[in-house]
């Protein structure tokens, strides 16, 4: 009687899985700063569920309270904070420059997340791990190449910023199923870090745009001497 | 025996009576969306019978492909129809004689032929539809393949009968991630292959723009009539395979009762009528992409499916 449900919430915490993949993939192929935000909010959401299900069934505080803070910090501070601080940036529906075309780039992603799959295979029997570390170690470091990869590949800050966020997400979607037992402490300090980081990236974007008028990494390769407006 | 031959000859009638329906029922809709009347439901049936009692005309230019060509766009889906669970939920007579991806290449076939067809009557406005069909048709086939062999990763066969099988029993498997990004993936494959909005406008009158449509222009009377039947009933077969086999596989026959049997036939007609409203909201909220943006919907087609074998593969 007892293992449907949980084959039932192994199955829910796979598909949490399989939609934060998704939500990776989302990040690198959005043509829109707007699209980007919200496939990072979906995948913060996603992370979210799988630490609820994991709380649920390894009967672990830390666990949840990891999913509590992503449900706060993610879809509603972070994006408070950048709307703030890079109005003008964050709701342009303008495109985002893309250094490579978007199929390429998606290529080059699917390739990145096989590689990802190979490379946790000997992380996973070193940890001994089976059930949900199946699931969440090679999810999470696929979507840890993926969000190098969207930082890399993003020539405007708020998404090269954004794939950093997702790189957190990765990281915290690997590490809740192997190491359950994480400090609290280490998670508060993270997501207070995270806040840091999007509101100095936000304020130094700002700063920059007053100045040059454009947040384009590529276009800021050469120094240029402009009088002040 | 004979039963089974019946009930299969029986799946072809109902794809065969229905699927004109199907198209008149997602037209209205589509229409009351917009807050428009729109014909009757049953103005497609009207077209067919207007189309089959008025006259041929054959360009001199043509050769029999062209005239060969609505009998095998007619007939492709039809044969589908006798491999795939339409009304019951055990393998009918021919249900072995091809899996999926048989059914897939068969109705390949009345595309090739129809791209063909076009090309044959010098229509320059045919000739470009067919490329840019084959072009959609390229790009959708890798995704096809992936998710069938998904699948058969999953359900250990290709045979629709027993897919359909695999997901529900136990229900825990519905949820596995895999079936559910396979499910997305081969919703916008039948968008691509039906001609659907975001790739391509089906109600769109400009020739310019026209993808799948403008293959059929030069067909008149029976031809056209064949043509568009032909069209009817493989967007039927394609949502028979979503349905029945991958997204809800209730509401079957089980036993070998007339009477069930029978009763499959609402239960069918009811389930697409549910995914129409689906797709009436998808039609309506999205715009058509620009040409060389569809390579970027298939490709994400591409990814979805992928990353369905990824799930399915490294993580279990």
């Amino acid at each position: 009687m007892e293992s449907l449900p949980i084959k039932l919430l192994e199955n829910l915490n796979a598909l949490a899985g399989g939609l934060f993949l998704l939500c990776a993939f989302g990040m690198v192929a959005t043509r829109q700063v707007r699209g980007c935000l919200h496939f990072f909010i979906a995948q913060a959401l996603f992370l979210a569920m799988s630490a609820f299900i994991l709380g649920a069934l390894l009967h672990s505080w830390d666990v949840l309270a990891v999913g509590v803070i992503n449900v706060i910090t993610k879809p509603f501070l972070i994006p408070w904070v950048l709307q703030r601080n890079v109005r003008g940036e964050m709701y342009s529906r303008r495109e985002i420059d893309q250094l490579l075309n978007i199929p390429t780039s998606l290529l080059i992603a699917l390739a990145l997340a096989i590689a990802a799959c190979f490379l946790a295979l000997p992380l996973l029997r070193a940890a001994g791990g089976g059930g949900f570390a199946a699931v969440n170690l090679p999810i999470g470091l696929a979507g840890l190449l993926l969000g190098a990869y969207t930082a890399c590949v993003r020539r405007q800050a708020v998404p090269l910023l954004l794939g950093l966020l997702a790189m957190e997400n990765s990281a915290f979607f690997a590490g809740i199923a192997i190491a359950p037992a994480l400090p609290f402490l280490a998670e508060v300090a993270v997501t207070f870090d995270v806040l840091m980081l999007s509101f100095i990236v936000g304020l130094l974007t700002r700063t920059i745009h007053e100045h040059i008028g454009t947040t384009e990494v590529g276009a800021l390769t050469t120094l240029q001497e402009q009088p002040q407006p | 025996m004979i039963r089974m031959i019946a009930y299969n000859l029986l799946q072809m009638l109902v794809v065969l009576g229905f699927s004109p329906l199907v198209a008149g029922i997602l037209n209205r809709l589509k229409e009351m969306v917009q807050s428009r009347r729109g014909p009757s439901i049953f103005q497609p049936y009207r077209d067919l019978r207007k189309l089959f009692h008025k006259d041929q005309v054959f360009s001199e230019q043509s050769s029999w492909i062209f005239r060969f060509t609505p009998y095998i766009v007619f007939t492709a889906p039809l044969f589908v129809t006798l491999l795939i669970p339409v009304l019951t939920s055990y393998p009918l007579f021919f249900a072995f004689m091809g899996d999926m991806l048989g059914g897939g290449f068969v109705l390949a076939l009345g595309g090739f032929f129809a791209a063909l067809a076009a090309v044959d009557a010098a229509n320059p406005y045919g000739a470009m539809g067919a490329s840019r069909t084959r072009m959609v048709g390229f790009l959708a086939e890798p995704v096809f393949m992936i998710v069938f062999f998904t699948v058969s990763f999953v359900a250990g066969s290709t045979i629709p009968y027993i897919v359909q099988q695999a997901w529900v029993h136990p229900l825990a498997n519905f949820f596995e991630p895999s079936h559910i990004l396979l499910l997305l993936a081969f919703l916008m494959l039948i968008l691509a292959e039906g001609g659907r909005i975001p790739v391509d406008n089906p109600a769109g009158h400009f020739e310019l723009a026209m993808i799948d449509e403008s293959k059929g222009l030069e067909y008149s009377g029976r031809g056209a009539a064949l043509m568009k039947w032909g069209g009817y009933m493989k967007f039927f077969v394609l949502l028979c395979i979503f349905l029945n086999v991958l997204l809800a596989p209730w509401g079957l026959a089980a036993g070998t009762a007339p009477a069930p049997v029978l009763l499959a036939i609402p239960l069918i007609l009811l389930k697409i009528f549910i995914f129409l409203l689906v797709l009436v909201v998808i039609e309506s909220s999205l715009a058509k992409l620009r040409l060389f943006r569809i390579t970027e919907f298939l490709g994400a087609a591409f990814i979805i499916s992928v990353a369905a074998m990824i799930m399915r593969v490294f993580t279990f």
